[in-house]
This record gives C-alpha cells, sequence and structure tokens, in this order.
C-alpha cells in the first residue's frame, strides 16, 4: 500500500472535527513550526522540492522566497480553493473531509510569510465546504491555533473564508485578488507578480489548497524526508481525481511516480476500465491538458512506461505528451467520441472566458461554434484546418492562462484525433443524436 | 538610461517607458498599433492585444527572449532589450489573428457609421486585416442605448477596450458605467436607472476607438471628411478650453478635443465646451487644424495652407534647378 500523508486516516469517523483530528496527530506539525524560525520553515519546504498542486507545478519554496519585503507593509497569504477546472474535485475532497488539515497548513504558511491575515478563497458553488470550514476555523480559535499570540508564539492569525461568485477565471490568481478585493475578476497583467503586488497592491502569495495541505506533512516530517517520496524534481504525493471510463472513480494519493498503466488498471486504484472496453484516450490532468490517445499514455515516445510525474507526462513536449496539471485524471473508452466531448470542453471556456482580451472573448466562442458546426454534420474538412488556426492565434497571446487552456484540448485533439473529425464531416450521417445537439439560433448562416 | 533596440533603431528612454511608448519616440512603421491603450489614462492598455512585439532579448543582464509576444503597452523596458516588430512573421500574423478576431462580431457598418474616417479599427483593419471574413455565424448584436442626454451607445459595435471606463474613474466625478456579464457578451452598461450626465462625459466619445459611443447631437449630420477641422479655444473655467471646431461653413456641427498623431487626447474637454457652445462668435478660431493620420480627413481637398504654399516653393525651386542645370548643361 503506498504511502499517505494528505489522506492519512481519511475514513476515520469524525475527523474534521477538532477533537478527532488532534487524536490522530493533527496540529503536532503546527506546534512543531511555531518552535522555528519563519525562514526555517521556507528552507524545509524549499528542501522539499514541493510543487504547486495547482496546475502550473511551481516549486513552492521558489515562490515564498521571491515575495518582496518592503517595510511596513503586510503580507497575504491566500489559498486558492476555487477548484473548477472539469474533471478536477480533489480540493473540494480534502477540504470536506480534513478542513483541519488546510487550516493547519494555512497557520504554518502565514507564520513563514509574515502574514497576519489570510484568506482561503473558495468557489461560490461550493458553499457547504465554506460551511465546514467555517466551523473547523471557529474550533481552531477556540482552541488558541488562531488569533492573538499563536500558542504563546506572538504571532497573530486571521483567517477567513471568501466565497467566489462562480467564476473558473477567479481560480487565476489575479483574478482572484481582484474578486478577493470586491471587483470584477479580470486578470491582471503581469508583471508586477503577486508577491510583489498582490492583494491590496501589498506583497502575496496565492497557493492552491494541496499545496498548503502539504506543507504540514513536509514540516512534521522534514524537507529532506518529503523529498525522499516520489521520482527526481516530483516529490512527494499528490491527489489525482480519477473519473471517466474506468471502474473505481474518486480521489486517490499517489506518490509521483507511479506507471500510469498501473494507475488505471490495478484494484487498489482506478480498477480498469468500464465493463472490460479498450482505452482510447486519457486527458491527465484537468480539462485544458492535451488530451493523450492511449499508446502515448501508457508509454512515452521512445517507449518507456509513463509514469505520473511532472517530468514523464510531459516528456515529448506538446507533440506527444501532456501535463500533470491539476491532477483531473479523465479516461475514456473506446465508445467515446472525441469530438463531442472536445465541443464540451470548448463550450466550458467560451462560457468562462472574462472577456477582457479580444482573442479569447472572441476566438473561444468562434471555436465552439466550429465545433457545434462538425458536431452535427455541417463541417468541411476546411473548418478543421480554421480550428487549427484559430486556437494556434489564441494560444500564448492572451492575458492569462485560459486563452491556453481552451487551445490546448482543441490542438491535442485534433493533433491526435484528426481522423475523427474527418469521419464527422464525411460521413454526417453516421453521427448519433445530431438532433440532441441542435440549437436553432446558432446554426452557419447557409 | 535603458537602452532599447526596435527593429533594429536603437533609442534611450527614461526609466520604466513602455516598449509602445519607446517605440512612438522613434516613430515611423515600426510603431505598433494600438486599440485599448491611451496615454493620458492610466492604467490603459493591455486588452486588445494589437500592440503584441516579440522580445528577442529579454535584457543585456538576461538576454534570453520572452517566451510568448508581449503587449507592448504595457511592458516597460529593460536595458538591453531588443524587440521585433514588423520584421518578426510571426507577430505580424499574431497582429493579423487579433485583427481577425476583433472584426467576427464588429458589424461593419462603416457606410452610416458617424466614427468613418477616424475610426481606429478602420485604419488597423486597412493595414492588418484580410479582405474576407473566415466567420460564418451570426454576429452577435445588442441593442442600441441611450446612456444620458449626449451619448448613444451600439455595444455591436464595441471592443472593449475599458478607455471609456478609466476616462469615467480618472476624469469625471463619478463612474455610473462599466463591463457587465463576461466572455463575448460582455457589454458596457450604465448601472440601473443611472444615466451618464457629467461634465466631462463627452470625452468618453473622444477616447472611443470605434464608434460604439457616438454624439448625440452629431449623429448622421455629415460625415468627418465633408467638415473642416479648425483650431479653436475659448477661456473656460472648467477646462484647458482648446478644442477642435468641425465646420461646415459658418456652422458649428460639433466640438471635440484635440487629438495628437496617435489620435489620443492630452487635453480633455468639458461638456459645456462640447456641446453649448455651438456658435462661432463664442470662440477664438486659431486657423486650420492638420490631421497627421492617416485618414480620409486628411487626404480630402482641405490642407493647412503654409504647408501646401512651402511644399509648392520647395517643388518650384527644384524645377528651376533643373532648368538651370539642363541650361548650363547645353
Amino acid at each position: 500500500m503506498a504511502r499517505k500523508l494528505l489522506l492519512e486516516n481519511i475514513d476515520v469517523p469524525g475527523i474534521n472535527s477538532m477533537e478527532a483530528y488532534r487524536a490522530h496527530g493533527g496540529y503536532a506539525a503546527l506546534e512543531k513550526a511555531m518552535r522555528m524560525k519563519p525562514a526555517e520553515i521556507v528552507e524545509e519546504v524549499k528542501k522539499s522540492g514541493l510543487r504547486g498542486r495547482g496546475g502550473a507545478g511551481f516549486p513552492t519554496g521558489m515562490k515564498w522566497s521571491f515575495i518582496a519585503n518592503p517595510p511596513g507593509v503586510p503580507h497575504y497569504l491566500i489559498c486558492n480553493a476555487d477548484e473548477s477546472e472539469p474533471g478536477t474535485f480533489k480540493d473540494r475532497f480534502l477540504m470536506q473531509r480534513k478542513p483541519h488539515l488546510l487550516i493547519e497548513g494555512m497557520i504554518i504558511s502565514s507564520f513563514a510569510l509574515g502574514a497576519n491575515t489570510s484568506y482561503i478563497y473558495i468557489r461560490g458553488e461550493m458553499l457547504y465546504v465554506l460551511h465546514i470550514l467555517e466551523k473547523a476555523i471557529q474550533e481552531a480559535y477556540d482552541a488558541g491555533y488562531l488569533g492573538k499570540n499563536i500558542l504563546g508564539s506572538g504571532f497573530d492569525l486571521d483567517l477567513y473564508v471568501h466565497p467566489g461568485a462562480g467564476a473558473y477565471i477567479c481560480g487565476e490568481e489575479t483574478g482572484l485578488i481582484e474578486s478577493l478585493e470586491g471587483k470584477r475578476g479580470n486578470p491582471r497583467i503581469k508583471p508586477p507578480f503577486p508577491a510583489v503586488k498582490g492583494l491590496w497592491d501589498c506583497p502575496t502569495v496565492v497557493n492552491n489548497v494541496e499545496t498548503i495541505a502539504a506543507v504540514v506533512p513536509v514540516i512534521s516530517m522534514g524537507g529532506d524526508e518529503y523529498a525522499k517520496i516520489g521520482i527526481g524534481k516530483s516529490t512527494g504525493t499528490k491527489l489525482i481525481s480519477a473519473c471517466g471510463h474506468i471502474n473505481k472513480p474518486g480521489v486517490y494519493e499517489i506518490e509521483l511516480g507511479l506507471p500510469v498503466e498501473e494507475f488505471i488498471y490495478s484494484d487498489q486504484y482506478c480498477g480498469g476500465i468500464r465493463g472490460g472496453r479498450k482505452l482510447k484516450a486519457v486527458v491527465a490532468g484537468g480539462s485544458s491538458v492535451p488530451i493523450l490517445p492511449s499508446d502515448l499514455i501508457l508509454k512515452t515516445p521512445k517507449g518507456e512506461p509513463r509514469l505520473m510525474s511532472y517530468e514523464s507526462l510531459s516528456d515529448g513536449g506538446f507533440q506527444s505528451g501532456t501535463m500533470l496539471g491539476s491532477g483531473g485524471f479523465i479516461a475514456m473508452d473506446e465508445t467515446t467520441s472525441i469530438v463531442k466531448n472536445l465541443w464540451n470542453f470548448t463550450r466550458f471556456y467560451h462560457h468562462e472566458s472574462c472577456g477582457q482580451c479580444s482573442p479569447c472573448r472572441e476566438g473561444t466562442g468562434w471555436m465552439e461554434k466550429v465545433l457545434h458546426k462538425i458536431l452535427t454534420g455541417h463541417g468541411t474538412i476546411k473548418d478543421i484546418d480554421l480550428l487549427w488556426d484559430i486556437q494556434g492565434k489564441i494560444e500564448g497571446k492572451t492575458i492569462c492562462p485560459l486563452g491556453d487552456a481552451a487551445a490546448w484540448p482543441v490542438a491535442s485533439a485534433i493533433r491526435h484525433f484528426r481522423a475523427e473529425f474527418e469521419e464527422y464531416v464525411k460521413n454526417p450521417s453516421k453521427i448519433k443524436d445530431v438532433k440532441h445537439y441542435y440549437r436553432l439560433h446558432d446554426m452557419p448562416v447557409i | 538610461m535603458p537602452k532599447v533596440t526596435i527593429d533594429g533603431h536603437s533609442i534611450e528612454v527614461p526609466e520604466g517607458t513602455t516598449i509602445l511608448q519607446a517605440a512612438r519616440m522613434i516613430g515611423g512603421e515600426i510603431v505598433p498599433p494600438a486599440m485599448c491603450y491611451y496615454s493620458s489614462l492610466k492604467g490603459s492598455g493591455g486588452y486588445c492585444r494589437t500592440c503584441i512585439v516579440r522580445v528577442a532579448q529579454g535584457s543585456a543582464k538576461d538576454p534570453r527572449p520572452m517566451p510568448k509576444p508581449v503587449a507592448s503597452c504595457r511592458t516597460p523596458v529593460m536595458d538591453g532589450m531588443v524587440v521585433e516588430n514588423i520584421t518578426s512573421p510571426e507577430v505580424l500574423e499574431a497582429r493579423k489573428g487579433v485583427v481577425e478576431f476583433l472584426l467576427i462580431n464588429h458589424p461593419l457598418d462603416c457606410p452610416v457609421c458617424d466614427q468613418a474616417g477616424e475610426c481606429d479599427l478602420q485604419n488597423l483593419s486597412f493595414a492588418h486585416g484580410t479582405e474576407k471574413t473566415r466567420y460564418e455565424f451570426p454576429r452577435r448584436t445588442f441593442e442600441k442605448k441611450d446612456i444620458g442626454n449626449y451619448i448613444k451607445l451600439h455595444m455591436t459595435r464595441c471592443i472593449l477596450c475599458y478607455r471609456c471606463v478609466k476616462v469615467a474613474d480618472q476624469i469625471t466625478d463619478e463612474r455610473v458605467h462599466g463591463v457587465m456579464n463576461r466572455g463575448d457578451v460582455a457589454e458596457i452598461s450604465t448601472y440601473i436607472e443611472k444615466a451618464v450626465e457629467n461634465d466631462f462625459s463627452g470625452n468618453m466619445i473622444d477616447v472611443c476607438p470605434v464608434g460604439a459611443l457616438t454624439d448625440r447631437t452629431y449623429r448622421f449630420k455629415s460625415r468627418v471628411w465633408f467638415l473642416n477641422p479648425m483650431d479653436a479655444h475659448r477661456d473656460c473655467k472648467k477646462c484647458s478650453g482648446k478644442a477642435v471646431l468641425w465646420m461646415h461653413g459658418e456652422e458649428i456641427y460639433r466640438v471635440t478635443a484635440r487629438k495628437d498623431q496617435n489620435a489620443e487626447v492630452k487635453e480633455f474637454i468639458c461638456n459645456e465646451c462640447r456641446y453649448d457652445k455651438k456658435d462661432v462668435k463664442q470662440w477664438v478660431v486659431e486657423g486650420p487644424r492638420h490631421i497627421d493620420r492617416t485618414s480620409v480627413i486628411s487626404a480630402n481637398h482641405y490642407e493647412d495652407l503654409n504647408s501646401l504654399k512651402h511644399a509648392i516653393g520647395e517643388q518650384q525651386k527644384k524645377l528651376q534647378e533643373k532648368i538651370t542645370q539642363k541650361t548650363s548643361g547645353i
């Protein structure tokens, strides 16, 4: 059985309460951290090699050390709990079951960064999780882990939970900061980065829920020990939310470096493909990462087995690789239509584009319309080339990564499954359930 | 002072200058077009992406190129930076893409649009657009709205540059309009039961790069190129009083602020000057205004007489020289 750091004791009844959490070793890391110096904590996190779990995989310790230190200006720590990537549901699970783990991580991280006010920005749709967190925060205040002079260290911390209004774009860190300030959630133009000018123009660190939760095991076991788990520069454990056509969907904690094949087919994890069918494609890290056909997800182009790690999954670049992303693992069996799936993803990005910069505002909608046209049997070969062209004109030209996130799935689907698109164009009569997708107001002008 | 090289032209600029400002200092063909950046409005720019350039060398200290094209209007120059604009086919291709994106939902109703002739989007698509659209779906449309007594909003034409929002934030007392909704249905709108009634609200029309905000007192009166722009001023307690009168004979059709060669207003004018002073006797007329930009206004029969005289004089001189050369040759 693989090692569990975050999901340890997750099935203990009442682990979401302070009493049970403490009985199972909770807040021991906090007590240890409070006896350390903030710089030492940052050093431990650096040693651990912990990388951001929200998708980009940026080393957390390095991010923390970038924070500017102008005199007399407060620091802020924000936990990004705006988990909205299709296919990703690990943070929600963690917060719902073990809210105190996140709170403990928040206190340690705030102490390390010298932040006296910290926020958990939670997605608006997860209101019930907000109530769980607020109850847990109250318990932490009552126990003296939050508030003034925490554990006699002289460190004060106030922790707030702030719900968004349900926008994917507010998961982008500067969009999140704008939203937290009470403005429209438009991402800011970088530089300046949040580490210099973030919330209320003060130095700010924004970290994912899982990253902050992982700080707790890093402190309790020590950075060096944590770095021994995993493979190469992908250290530690990662939560993977597996879904799609697998026998056992759910949130799994894996040690980074686990072979993808084992993850899909072993009974300990996904338990194989539904109904004994063949695997067709996998989206390995949430809807925005490139989709890979089964042969490329199980083996790298060099023929080595593909591992669940930042490096192995991105082996081959975008030509033949993908990304670990946020850990939203979507498996698709041979009955899946890539075109329909892609249209669904693109529809999502079209709906969630903030409309600030032109390529994303206009391009996502255009791609969605072209895909819908192909999907309903009105497409031409030219439309496939047009899609390819549009995605190329969005990628890398936008303010925030939403443009890239919308372009990558389209690019990879056409790259690996062009034949399927052509099949839709050449044999429109064979498309199943076409009428289901009809919408009168949006058909091409003929 | 940091030294930056743009398309082979080097210039030393003060700390904090953006690539676009540096390019404007050099001038000429290498200046990237800008649809949302406005030098007199703080925090503007970065949205439209038409000014994107490639940074081939980040700085002298860190010569790595920037991984993605950057918005030149919001990227400060570093010492030793090397920028490619028109020398990079990649940038030109990307710009073409942006223009296409801006136009897919634009109604292209220039023949009936008041902005035609002084429209940034028109100039941009003339320079960088394609002659045919690849977009074959119904275009997004909105209802026309009156936002206040003086301004008409054609949301269909809007490219969401946020300039009018910045004007309302920075020049007027109170902003009562903003951007509602998101994505491609985002729209400029006033807040519920609010009208834009402010002493400086007319400047929103001047900064609008397209015909989304038009002057209700001037709508459909005349095409801009049929009017004679005249520099004029008056004593005004609220603003500088420096304006351009757009005249036809003795009649003032409209009053606008003065725009520089980048079509940007440096001195904003108040609504009293703009709407209430339509009699030529209320103004001190300085003389004809020269419109620098590539616009049909400067291409018509009306030109600055002095420069015309100068040009004719030069030509005559050259002709005279030629004749003398020929006669001396014989």
